[in-house]
């Protein structure tokens, strides 16, 4: 089976960079602060793939770069180094005929073909809301931008686009023209998995998409991923740092401390027999 | 169809300042097609761990697995790479523990159907399949749309073991399934493993109950003592 999508040495650093940054930091060194130069080596040289179909696990501490590392791939700001690399033959047709090489850095490529691919190859779904969505411009108003962003250009058939995923999140469409700041959080994250899903990603992306949502939202929305990825069956991957949710919803786990992976392994084995220090203690660590 | 050579598992305990502490100690044996193997041996001794190290939830600290796959030809387990484990999982392994491992909040006949609606079967139709085999372990229709986590110890374990057998494997891992039923429910287990072996499955397996493991094994293998590490 071939990966989907793949990241080879993925490096976000903050700061000027040193020759020494590399050595005198990292998971081994106990900071991601380099004490020469000051910099952040927010994540730093991090290799993984993603297969068709899957839901792959980062989890870490805050400050591990697990954040880092999905937003760089959503294009939201640039890498210091680094290679992505999204092979969509390899996944199931979706909405776009947007063609992308699989030997194609995409790093690499203008802001413009960023822009086309992120608007209609991935989802994304952050923390916040407001990171998102706009909150002052109705529900279906949000995931209609997406869709005009991606090359929607009949209204009438947006609207019934919105009205579907907004059912499909269970959101009521009644609601479907009031903004999502009258929302409660978790009604909000699921316009943000509508908004996402809208334009039928190759790739999704959740960003700690739970924390912060009461207990029995949080199941809810954790329940409505679950289906929908089964349903769907999208390749996405899940930032969290909750093993709970990793346990929910991922098969293999990629471990993240001072921006480096620490473990990488089957999500049960992470959870059950995890070897790396900083692992056994996070597993240690479950309430 | 799988073979173990000089299988051991030791656990390194960072958080106990790398204390180690051995799961079980070097084991071989073979176990050929269509038959079924038995583990035997006091609590402690490292049962589980086996079955669980073949099904790759604990990583072997040493040894070799090796396993004649219907997908991948013959393969080590212990080195084959993650995606091809959950591949082997989803088409030819499975593995049944005495504790409810499903997801919360699904309804039951759901999580027994899954399997199926994997293999491309239409849901309707899984659900179907699902219900019978429910029915014939003896869970009522009733609760066939309610919650498993509600369930009693004996009706979870009946759920596990209907989820892992409605689409048979070609190997299966059996961890004390039986631990928590009543005489009856313990005969329809029983009765369905052995058609199951009938049918071509592999079976490695733990019992405590010995008239199960006389009546449904081939070969029993006793667990070593444990060499203790200083």
């Amino acid at each position: 089976m071939k990966p989907i999508l793949r990241v080879r040495e993925l490096t976000k650093r903050y700061g000027p960079g040193c020759p020494d940054c590399f050595d005198l930091t990292g998971a081994g060194q106990g900071t991601n602060q380099c004490p020469r130069c000051k910099s952040i080596l927010a994540c730093r040289q991090v290799s993984f793939d993603l297969f068709p179909n899957e839901v792959l696990g980062v989890v870490g501490e805050s400050g591990s770069g697990k954040s880092t590392v999905v937003r760089l791939l959503h294009f939201d700001f640039e890498p210091t180094a680094g290679r992505f690399y999204l092979d969509l033959k390899a996944g199931q047709q979706s909405g776009s005929a947007l063609a992308i090489d699989p030997d194609q850095d995409l790093f690499a490529l203008s802001a413009f073909h960023r822009r086309r691919i992120r608007n209609e190859r991935m989802g994304i779904v952050y923390q916040n809301a407001r990171m998102g969505l706009h909150l002052k411009v109705s529900a279906g108003g949000n995931i209609a931008e997406r869709l005009l962003m991606a090359g929607w250009r009949h209204v009438g058939r947006m609207q019934s686009r919105a009205a579907q995923l907004l059912e499909q999140t269970e959101v009521p469409v009644r609601r479907m023209n009031e903004p999502p700041r009258n929302f409660s959080g978790g009604m909000q994250q699921r316009v943000q998995i509508a908004k996402a899903l809208s334009t039928q990603p190759a790739v999704l992306l959740l960003d700690e998409v739970t924390t912060g949502l009461d207990v029995s939202v949080q199941a809810r929305v954790l329940d409505l991923i679950r289906s929908l990825q089964q349903e769907l069956g999208v390749a996405t991957i899940v930032v969290s740092h909750d093993l709970g949710v990793i346990r929910l919803l991922t098969s293999r786990t990629i471990v993240m401390r001072h921006g480096c992976i620490v473990e990488a392994g089957l999500s049960d084995q992470i959870l059950e027999d995890p070897q790396h220090p900083y692992t056994q203690l996070l597993v240690n660590s479950v309430l | 169809m799988l073979t173990v050579e000089n299988l051991e598992k030791r656990f390194v305990s960072h958080v106990l300042d790398g204390k180690q502490i051995v799961g079980f100690s070097p084991i071989s044996f073979t176990v050929p097609n269509g038959t079924a193997m038995g583990l035997s041996g006091p609590s402690g001794y490292g049962k589980s761990s086996v079955l669980k190290c073949i099904y790759r939830t604990y990583l072997a600290s040493s040894g070799r697995i090796t396993y004649d796959s219907e997908a991948f030809g013959r393969i080590h387990l212990t080195e084959l790479p993650e995606n091809q484990i959950l591949a082997l999982r989803r088409r030819e392994m499975g593995y049944v523990t005495q504790f409810l491992s499903v997801l919360p909040r699904v309804p039951v006949l759901d999580v027994v159907a899954e399997p199926l609606v994997h293999a491309g079967v239409d849901r309707s139709e899984a659900r179907r399949a699902a219900g019978a085999l429910l029915q014939r372990l003896r869970i009522d229709a009733r609760l066939h749309d309610t919650y498993p986590a509600t369930f009693s110890g004996g009706e979870k374990q009946r759920v596990n073991l209907a989820r892992a057998v409605i689409r048979p494997p070609r190997l299966l891992l059996l961890d004390e399934p039986t631990a928590s039923l009543d005489a009856a429910a313990m005969r329809v287990v029983l009765e369905l493993l052995v058609e199951m072996k009938q049918k071509g499955t592999t079976m490695i397996a733990i019992f405590h109950d010995r008239s199960i493991m006389d009546r449904l094994m081939d070969d029993i293998y006793n667990m070593p003592e444990k060499e203790t590490h200083s």
